[in-house]
C-alpha cells in the first residue's frame, strides 16, 4: 500500500491500495482505496456515508453532489485518491446545531418525495448559497440544473430554497429578523 | 472500471515523464468529466492515470497585460467564467463556460479537457479559435505551441504527440473595437450537448466603422470545430448592417459538414449554422455598439469606444 499525498509522482501498481488522508465532514479520515474507486463508492461503502446516492453514476443527475474544498462536484466523477488532502462535505455534515436552514426548509415545504435526489439538492444548495446568499428563483433553477429529480416535484424544492435563503439572511442580519426591511417594486427584499 | 495505475506529479517535466513513459497507455486526469464516464464505459482505457491538477502551471488562471490570458489546462470553467477579465475581453468564452454541463460539472471541467478531449460539439472550442488562442503543449521535446484552430485533427483525437501535455491556452488581448459572442442550440434548455454551435468575434475598424477582423467558428458540424473561411472573407471591409449578417449567416454554412445522428439531421444542423451565425454577429454589434463603437463614421464617440481597453 502506498499513501496518496499531494504532489507525490511515483506510480502505484495496478490494483494495489492507497492510503488516503482526507477531511470527512471536519474529522480527519484515513481509507484505502483502489484509484479505479470514485468518492462516491469510498464514502458509501467504505466510510459508511450512504446519504449520498448513486443516482446515474456518470454525472448526469447530481444525486451524488458533494463539497470537494468547498465546491459542488458529482461524487461520481471524482477518483477517491484525487481527494487526498481535500476537504469534503457530505449531507451528513450540514448539520450542525440541529438541521441546517436546508434541511429545515425542505422538511416544511415537503420539498422531497422519494427522497433519492434529497441529499444531493440539499448539498448543491447550500454550495449556492454560500457564493450567493440571495439567489433570484431564476438562479436557483439554473444552479440546480444539474439535479434532477425523478418525482419531478421541483416546484417544492425551488421554494424551499428560496425561504432558506431567506431565513439564513435573517439570521445573520438582526434588522431583517426585526422586519426593519421593505420591499422593493421588483419584490427583492433590500435592507431599508 | 477496469483497474489502473494513478500518479499526481506536481511538475510538468515529472508529467511528461510519466506520459511519455506509458508508450500511449497513461491518460491525463483533469476535471475528469469525461475520461472518468469513457473509462467507465469502456470508450477509453488507461493503464495508469496522470492527475495534473496537482501542478501549478496547469492550475493557474494568469492575467499580463501584454500577452493577455493563460488558461491553466486544469483550471475549472467556472473560473474561467467568474473572470471579470474573461467577461470584459472574450465574451464568447465567458458564454460557453457558463454552459458546459452543470454546475457540478463546472466547477471540475476544464478548458484544457474540453480541448483535449476534441469533440465536435466542444463548446469551449469555437471561442478560442475565434480569440486566436494557441495551445502550449509539453512533451519529451521541449515546449511547443499549436494553433487551438489546429488542436483538434478529428473526433477525439488531437495533434499531441506520445508525452505530450497541453499546459495552457493563451488567449491575447483583442485589439480595441472587439467582441464576441458564443451561441448554440440545444432542445433543453440545460445538461445538454450542443447541436450545433457558432462563435464569432468581430473587430471593427476604428477610422470606417467597418469590419477589421472577423473570426466564425463552428461546432458540432463537421469532424472538428471549422472556421467559417467564407463568411469571415465575406464581412470584412463591410459594416454590420442587417443585410451583410444574413448574407454572412449564409455563407458560414457552406463551412458546414455536418452529420444526421440522433441530435438532429444534417439539414437541420445547416439551418442552425445560419440562425446561430446571424444571432451571435448580431450580439457581437449589440455589444460594439453598447461600448460606443460602431457608428458610422462622422460620429465623434465611434473612436473613442472602450470596447476592449481596461
Amino acid at each position: 500500500m502506498s499513501t496518496a499525498s499531494a504532489g507525490k509522482a511515483s506510480i502505484n501498481a495496478v490494483s494495489a491500495k492507497v492510503l488516503v488522508e482526507a477531511t470527512v465532514n471536519g474529522v480527519p479520515e484515513a481509507f484505502a482505496c483502489e484509484p479505479r474507486q470514485t468518492l462516491l463508492e469510498v464514502l458509501r461503502e467504505q466510510l459508511g456515508l450512504t446519504g449520498t446516492k448513486e443516482g446515474c453514476g456518470n454525472g448526469n443527475c447530481g444525486a451524488c453532489c458533494v463539497l470537494l474544498d468547498g465546491r459542488p462536484v458529482n461524487s461520481c466523477l471524482v477518483l477517491a485518491v484525487e481527494a487526498a488532502g481535500r476537504d469534503i462535505v457530505t449531507v451528513e455534515g450540514l448539520a450542525t446545531d440541529g438541521l441546517h436552514p436546508l434541511q429545515q426548509a425542505f422538511l416544511e415545504h415537503g420539498a422531497l418525495q422519494c427522497g433519492v435526489c434529497t441529499p444531493g439538492f440539499l448539498v448543491a444548495s447550500k454550495a449556492l448559497l454560500d457564493v450567493n446568499p440571495h439567489p433570484t428563483e431564476q438562479e436557483v433553477r439554473r444552479w440546480l440544473a444539474g439535479n434532477l429529480c425523478r418525482c419531478t416535484g421541483y416546484d417544492k424544492i425551488i421554494r424551499a430554497v428560496l425561504d432558506a435563503a431567506s431565513r439564513m439572511a435573517a439570521e445573520t442580519r438582526p434588522e431583517a429578523a426585526a422586519g426593519l426591511e421593505t420591499a422593493a417594486d421588483d419584490g427583492e427584499v433590500r435592507p431599508a | 472500471m477496469e483497474a489502473f495505475a494513478y500518479a499526481a506529479p506536481s511538475t510538468v517535466a515529472e508529467a511528461v515523464r510519466l506520459l511519455a513513459a506509458a508508450n500511449g497507455s497513461a491518460r491525463p486526469l483533469a476535471g475528469g468529466t469525461d475520461l472518468i464516464p469513457q473509462l467507465q464505459e469502456g470508450r477509453r482505457r488507461a493503464g495508469l492515470v496522470v492527475d495534473v491538477k496537482r501542478i501549478p502551471e496547469l492550475a493557474e488562471l494568469r492575467w499580463d497585460p501584454t500577452s493577455g490570458l493563460s488558461i491553466g489546462a486544469a483550471v475549472p470553467l467556472v473560473d474561467v467564467a467568474r473572470s471579470p477579465r474573461v467577461r470584459r475581453h472574450f465574451p464568447a468564452l465567458h458564454a460557453a463556460c457558463g454552459i458546459i454541463g452543470s454546475v457540478m460539472i463546472q466547477h471540475r471541467a476544464s478548458l484544457g479537457g474540453n480541448l483535449c478531449n476534441a469533440a465536435p460539439s466542444a463548446d469551449g472550442i469555437p471561442p478560442l479559435m475565434v480569440h486566436d488562442a494557441q495551445a502550449v503543449i509539453a512533451g519529451p521535446g521541449g515546449t511547443r505551441r499549436a494553433a487551438v484552430e489546429a488542436f483538434c485533427t478529428g473526433p477525439g483525437q488531437t495533434c499531441l504527440g506520445p508525452g505530450e501535455l497541453l499546459v495552457a491556452i493563451e488567449v491575447p488581448i483583442p485589439p480595441a473595437l472587439t467582441s464576441s459572442h458564443y451561441l448554440r442550440f440545444t432542445p433543453r434548455n440545460e445538461m445538454d450537448i450542443a447541436v450545433a454551435g457558432v462563435g464569432a468575434a468581430v473587430t471593427l475598424d476604428p477610422a470606417t466603422g467597418a469590419c477589421a477582423r472577423v473570426r466564425i467558428a463552428l461546432g458540432a458540424v463537421a469532424p472538428t470545430p471549422v472556421r467559417a473561411a467564407a463568411a469571415e472573407e465575406y464581412l470584412s471591409g463591410k459594416t454590420l448592417t442587417d443585410d451583410h449578417i444574413e448574407q454572412a449567416a449564409r455563407l458560414a454554412v457552406k463551412a458546414a459538414r455536418p452529420i444526421s445522428d440522433v441530435r438532429g439531421s444534417a439539414e437541420y444542423r445547416r439551418h442552425l449554422v445560419a440562425v446561430l451565425t446571424r444571432r451571435a454577429l448580431a450580439a457581437v454589434r449589440a455589444r460594439l455598439l453598447a461600448a460606443g463603437a460602431g457608428r458610422p463614421p462622422g460620429q465623434e464617440t465611434g473612436q473613442q469606444a472602450h470596447g476592449t481597453e481596461g
